[in-house]
């Protein structure tokens, strides 16, 4: 059974210029429970904007997105909002933590938004990422690597049935790269969540056994 | 989420709850002491109706005879006090003199029936403390009130050299000397800040004139039950069918009066204090306002991981409620700080008591109205959260 299904999804953006630009045109796409599928794409190809559009924080033009059955396109934004929080985890880039709050804290503010506050559960995470050592320290104390290790722990808080992971590694070394993406692999596993990894680093996706080129699923018409 | 934006912005948190605190003590203090000195003020009488003094205005005579400020306004015959003392109407009729200083606190001579027969409140009398005694009319001999007392350090057995004049002058020193044989017990009155010595010992004090010697500058009045009729008819005959004497009754209308004539000063204040809570909230929408910029980026954050526009919005709503509300927590020791600097100043200058202590209904208005205020404040930088749009803040895009 497919965690994300996707068919017919348009989305375009008004450019500067005022006219409109199609970013997003996919006929269908489709991932399967526990499934870990990379996407490849350059920079600026809509990859991130095809994460926001399943996770629902943006709005389709057109088409559907159905995450864990539900049809998230035909839902109110509260109710986006809540399965967002319930069945997605996001893992970015910029890793996303917030700066005022410690490791533990970023970790239960996510689950406050989801399943509720389980301080142990939260402990675990962090530990299995790592950092049970580091539970008090803020972000900026923490190394880059240490810090995505801190977004993987937060993704996963609320037993996501879907991670969604937007150039993980794109801004660590190589070392904490293979590192953190085998990591994200391997607690997708341990948690039975699907991942959908985009990147254009080719070592990363190399690591993948299912690898496809966004390019060729995404074919945008113009409005 | 709250506590950690209050944390992660502190300094501006801190400034902006510090006006907030000067805003809401300030408001508080121009209240209170309004409502405290306006219910001080009209209802000290010191246990009487009226006074009698000579020819001025009601105002002066009741400040002067009453709460010892002022200058008398002049002198009346002892034939005057004679005869206010026989009128049917009139229950107690006490003489007051005054015209001397020791260090500053005014010299009043009077009669033993102050301490007898007056009640300052229902029945509570003049009272000296234990071991102590009302001095003897015939000997010179004085009576401290509690505030003189402790301000000079006068104690029972003490001799005083009265000086000449209402303002304390060392060039002016009497000859005489007045032994202090009682401290009165405080009751929180003008009287307080006053040494009684016997009517006589003032009238003859010496470089006094002579002739003069058997004035006296005002007469306390009771009047009896039913004061109301009587207080009219005496009225009558001393305001407007004689022309030598002034009759201040009632005492609380009077001092009304004087407060009516300064409402605007109140009014003043109050602006004062109206534009302050003003500022305060404003400094409240500035300082959330400005700090959106750099807050878009979590907001955003907060979002992708499932925070409703509602959870954003009402959080810095709150925000700005729960600045307000520390603000208050020091609004209230400003407050004290402000009553106790006003309430000391007062009681030097009139011998009022205002307790900065005592409950106010503003205590719980201007808290209230000030974090209500400034989370209606926070709207404006809460519509601005709850606008972000995610996307374009989670940086970057691939």
């Amino acid at each position: 059974m497919a965690v994300l299904e996707i068919s017919n999804l348009q989305k375009s953006f008004l450019s500067p210029d005022g006219t409109r630009r199609a970013i997003i045109g996919i006929g269908s796409f489709s991932l399967a429970e526990r499934a870990q599928m990379a996407l490849r794409g350059e920079s600026g190809s809509g990859k991130t904007t095809f994460l926001n559009l399943i996770a629902g924080i943006l709005r389709p033009d057109s088409g559907r997105v159905s995450v864990a059955g539900r049809e998230m396109s035909a839902l109110s934004e509260p109710h986006r909002d809540r399965l967002r929080a319930t069945t997605i985890g996001y893992v970015f880039q910029t890793f996303n933590l917030l700066q005022g709050y410690t490791c533990l804290e970023n970790v239960l503010l996510g689950m406050s938004f989801g399943a509720g506050v389980d301080r142990g559960l939260a402990h675990k995470l962090l530990e299995r990422v790592g950092l049970g050592g580091h539970l008090r320290h803020y972000p900026r104390q923490l190394s880059s690597g240490q810090q995505q290790r801190v977004a993987v722990a937060r993704a996963l808080a609320n037993r996501p049935n879907l991670v969604l992971a937007d150039e993980p590694t794109g801004n660590l070394d190589p070392v904490n790269a293979r590192e953190v993406l085998a990591l994200i692999r391997d607690t997708c596993r341990e948690n039975s969540a699907a991942l959908l990894f985009v990147s254009h680093d080719r070592e990363a996706l190399g690591q993948f056994e299912e690898v496809q080129d966004f390019h060729q699923i995404n074919q945008p018409t113009p409005p | 989420m709250v506590y950690k934006s209050l944390r992660q912005h502190a300094f501006s948190t801190v400034l902006t709850a510090f006006s907030v605190a000067l805003a809401g003590g300030l408001l508080m203090s121009v209240w209170a002491v309004r409502e405290q000195s306006h219910a001080a003020f009209t209802g000290l009488t010191g246990g009487f109706d009226a006074v009698l003094g000579a020819r001025s205005a009601k105002l002066q005579l009741v400040l002067n005879a009453i709460f010892h400020l002022e200058e008398s306004p002049g002198n009346l015959a002892w034939a005057d006090y004679l005869e206010i003392q026989g009128n049917p109407n009139v229950e107690l009729a006490v003489p007051i003199a005054m015209g001397d200083n020791f260090r500053g606190y005014r010299l009043v001579g009077t009669s033993p029936d102050l301490f007898d027969r007056a009640e300052y409140a229902p029945g509570k009398r003049y009272t000296p403390r234990p071991l102590g005694r009302v001095f003897d009319p015939t000997a010179r001999e004085a009576v401290a009130g509690s505030f003189v007392a402790q301000r000079l350090g006068l104690k029972r057995g003490d001799v005083i050299h009265p000086f000449h004049g209402l303002l304390f002058d060392e060039e002016k020193e009497h000859s005489e000397t007045y032994v202090i044989v009682g401290v009165l017990e405080p009751t929180n009155t003008p009287a307080d800040r006053v040494i009684w010595i016997p009517l006589e010992g003032l009238q003859k004090m010496s470089g006094h004139d002579p002739k003069a010697a058997s004035d006296i500058s005002a007469v306390l009045v009771k009047l009896k039950a039913g004061s109301a009729v009587a207080g009219q008819r005496l009225s009558l005959l001393y305001n407007k069918e004689g022309a030598r004497l002034t009759l201040a009754w009632p005492i609380g209308q009077i001092m009304a009066q004087l407060f009516a004539k300064i409402a605007w000063f109140d009014h003043v204040l109050e602006l004062v204090a109206y534009l302050v809570a003003l500022v305060a909230t404003g400094s409240i929408i500035a300082g959330i306002y400005n700090s959106m910029n750099e807050r878009r980026r979590e907001i955003a954050i907060l979002r992708a991981l499932g925070a409703h526009r509602g959870t954003v919005f009402s959080s810095i709503i709150l925000e700005a409620a729960a600045t307000a509300a520390l603000g208050m927590l020091v609004g209230f020791l400003f407050y004290g700080a402000m009553m106790t600097v006003v309430a000391s100043i007062v009681r030097t200058q009139t011998g009022v008591v205002l307790e900065p202590q005592s409950f106010h209904q503003i205590m719980v208005w201007a808290p209230a109205g000030l974090i209500a205020l400034s989370a209606l404040s926070g709207i404006i930088p809460a519509m601005k959260a709850y606008r972000t749009d995610v996307a374009e803040n989670l940086a970057p895009i691939s």
